[in-house]
């Protein structure tokens, strides 16, 4: 009886989710209301998670509960601890969830809501959560080894490599891009610019309270801290009113893109427990209250979307970024659907909290899951605009003009109807002196969210709303450039360790500042680049960054498919071996037209060609003449970048092919690297949930 | 009621970290009985660094 009314329910859940699915795909020519998103992502990732992913875990990972978990068997006490599940899970979606699925789906809501939102769940259900699961399985299997000791031992030294030198680049490209939306939000913009310079000294102050004054006091810490942050939210609004103080924090984006790099040094070099940690607690508690607040906003309000199903610039003529629908709102969406970086976490913290290896689906598919449900936020947020607002906020001055009455002409001359009225009407409510080309994602979302919020619980405060919602983007991109610039100062003194030992020393001060310095300039130089850009930087810098985010989720499935094959699973080896083959499509399409295509917006080479045909023809004005070698050299080295990370990904692809056809041809191949059973002995003493 | 209160206090304290240094110190009596744990303060700035040494946030 029980049983069958359980079937009655996944039915419905089923038919709900199907009518939602068709709702959204099939409507054409009048609104689409936001809450059916939100049920159409609900029902599918619900019977993604009862169907797919227990199939996943049951028969092909074949998930052992009597198994102890190199939390318990090698417990030490921090970093190796049994935990609750949804102690784990906290900690794992903490780590996973960054500004990446808002920026995605808002860039890639220009070719309409339908594709972004198709891959959001098709994706992040069969690849992205896929992903997540096995890397997580196989990690925790191998006593929490990372990605690059895995590919190392499961592949050879060739995928151990390749997985390194991804991960290092990827951070890079990460850090230049997000700085870049950053810097995006606050130029010329008082209030923003102060709100956000205001999170530093707050950190400090969360920092040292938790450390001097009431050691290890996190969650008092804590709430201080939000609670100032609010404070400095309102503060910035009284500081735009200040004709002198705010001309302090109005800058052009130039001078903001060195603070942003002069930060990112000083906060890499600085003790953790002043800056980074903190900044980590305020940033994670900002980041669960918001996504949380906005998902009861959508529920509450359900607005109507606004975008159309699909635009005119599925063609590949966008404003936001060139190229055509297939491949490149994969690229774009990218972690809001499959996101390389996960792996990263899947094998670090988390594997070493795991207490039971039955937690692996929730924690690794489940928090996947939730990710892209903030990548379909993200979307509702940026779709319920009108569409001509949208593009006026995203479309960069390069592109449409830089006198509004140009930009708004251009706009609606493509069918999305704005005035100049309107925009202003709308900075003035935001407190903005302008909205116009601010390309990158953040502005446009916290316009979406603001008035998503503002109509949920009162028109009074839109100006409010706006800038604490570009607060919260901020706080967490500048937790993840601390964070990133840190790493890659670890990854980098490694390296630099195998050829001259002192240099390897992480404490060593002189190999710190050097190390530092070298990825902060790494990064600087792609954020500068893309500041002093005319078409925004963004066009260039996130089809990079999602392409090789994708490459190194192919890598994370490269590993898992040569795993999978070495078990004698090889009938199940299209699990991970059919996310891989469409990453690798993907990624081989995306950076072909990156580099070979002849339109300037969308290949490197075409735009760094027509760039230097204009300069000797003394065609173009002079401030873009004097930083058009820059923008050349930069569109070459783009190029290279680009087909440097293919060349990566179909060696690794090509090394695992080899493996697997050893291995099936009964040829030696290195042995599976799996800790030997041990049963569990927590189960008595351990009280779950 | 008050146990499910209690339970779901416990979960909150586990998840922002606010227990971390007890359970330190029970670790600590239960494998290394006879040492000296690490006072507070020392502990907790150890376990930042080595917290922040490690890929821990994504994109």
């Amino acid at each position: 009886m029980n049983k069958s009314l359980s079937w009655l329910v996944w039915v419905a859940v089923a038919l709900l989710g199907a009518s939602a699915f068709g709702g959204i795909a099939l409507s054409r020519g009048e609104s689409v209301n936001a809450l059916w998103f939100v049920t159409a992502a609900v029902c599918v990732q619900a019977l993604a998670y009862r169907f797919y992913a227990a199939w996943v875990a049951a028969k092909v990972l074949c998930v052992d509960e009597t198994r102890a978990t190199p939390a318990e068997r090698l417990n030490n006490g921090h970093d190796f601890v049994p935990t609750n599940k949804w102690v784990v899970f906290g900690h794992h979606f903490a780590a996973i969830a960054g500004p990446g699925p808002l920026v995605g789906p808002t860039l890639a809501a220009q070719f309409g809501y339908l594709p972004g939102t198709l891959w959001i769940l098709i994706g992040g259900v069969l690849g992205g959560a896929v992903q997540d699961m096995v890397t997580l399985f196989f990690s925790t299997r191998r006593n929490g080894r990372s990605l690059g000791q895995m590919a190392r031992d499961e592949l050879g030294p060739i995928g151990g490599v390749a997985a390194l030198v991804a991960t290092f680049l990827i951070m890079v490209i990460l850090i230049a891009v997000l700085g870049l939306v950053v810097v995006n939000a606050m130029k010329n913009s008082p209030w923003a610019t102060s709100t956000v310079a205001a999170t530093i000294p707050i950190a400090m102050i969360v920092g040292l309270y938790m450390y001097k004054l009431r050691p290890g006091r996190v969650m008092d810490g804590s709430l201080l801290g939000v609670a100032l942050l609010l404070l400095a939210v309102a503060g910035g609004g009284w500081i735009d009113q200040q004709p002198v103080l705010r001309e302090w924090f109005n800058h052009p984006g130039l001078p903001l893109a060195w603070a942003v790099i002069g930060y990112g040094f000083a906060a890499a070099i600085l003790p953790v427990w002043l800056l980074l940690a903190p900044r980590d607690y305020l940033s994670t508690y900002m980041k669960l209250g918001t996504v949380i607040l906005l998902a009861i906003a959508i529920v509450l309000l359900h607005p109507e979307v606004k975008m159309p199903a699909l635009t005119r610039f599925v063609d590949g003529s966008g404003p936001i970024f060139g190229g055509a629908l297939f491949p490149f709102v994969f690229i774009t969406i990218a972690c809001g659907a499959i996101s390389g970086f996960h792996s990263l976490i899947a094998s670090g913290t988390t594997p070493k909290l795991i207490s039971n290896e039955r937690d692996i689906r929730m924690i690794g598919y489940g928090g996947m899951l939730l990710e892209s449900f903030v990548a379909i936020m993200a979307m509702v947020a940026a779709t319920v605009l009108d569409p001509g607002v949208f593009f006026a906020i995203n479309s960069p001055a390069g592109v449409v003009g830089k006198e509004a009455a140009d930009a708004v002409a251009k706009i609606s001359s493509w069918g999305f109807p704005v005035t100049v009225e309107q925009m202003n009407l709308l900075a003035q409510q935001m407190g903005e002196a302008t909205l116009f080309a601010r390309t990158g994602g953040a502005p446009s979302l916290a316009v979406g969210m603001a008035s998503i919020f503002g109509s949920a619980f009162g028109h009074g405060m839109l100006a409010m709303w706006y800038h604490f919602a570009i607060m919260f983007e901020a706080i967490f991109i500048l937790t993840t450039l601390d964070a990133g610039t840190r790493v890659g100062r670890f990854m980098l003194q490694d390296m630099l360790g195998n050829v001259w030992p002192k240099l390897g020393e992480t404490s060593w001060y002189p190999s710190v500042l050097l190390t530092s310095g070298i990825v902060v300039a790494a990064w600087g130089y792609f954020l500068y680049v893309g500041v002093i850009d005319p078409n925004g930087g963004i066009n260039i810098l996130w089809p990079l960054f999602g392409i090789s985010n994708q490459i190194l989720a192919a890598i994370a499935l490269c590993v898992a498919t040569g795993i999978l094959v070495k078990s004698g699973k090889l009938r199940y080896a299209w699990v991970t071996g059919a996310p891989l083959a469409w990453l690798v499509i993907i990624t081989s399409t995306a950076v072909w037209e990156k580099v070979a295509s002849d339109d300037p917006r969308i290949g490197f080479l075409a735009a760094a060609r027509g760039l230097a045909d204009k300069l000797t023809a003394g065609t173009l004005p002079p401030e873009k003449a004097a930083v058009a070698p820059q923008l050349i050299f930069n569109q070459q080295l783009d190029a290279a970048l680009a087909v440097f990370f293919v060349a990566l990904l179909w060696l690794i692809v090509v090394d695992m092919l080899r493996i697997c056809a050893r291995h099936l041809a009964n040829k030696p191949v290195p042995p599976l690297a799996e800790a030997p059973h041990e049963m569990t002995r927590l189960e008595e003493a351990w009280q779950r949930d | 009621m008050a146990a499910r209160l209690r339970q779901f206090w416990r979960v909150l304290r586990q998840l922002s970290g606010g227990d971390a240094y007890e359970r330190y110190l029970a670790h600590h009596a239960a494998c290394h009985p006879g040492e000296t744990p690490l006072p507070h303060r020392e502990w907790f700035q150890r376990r930042e660094q080595q917290k922040w040494g490690g890929i821990r946030r994504c994109c």
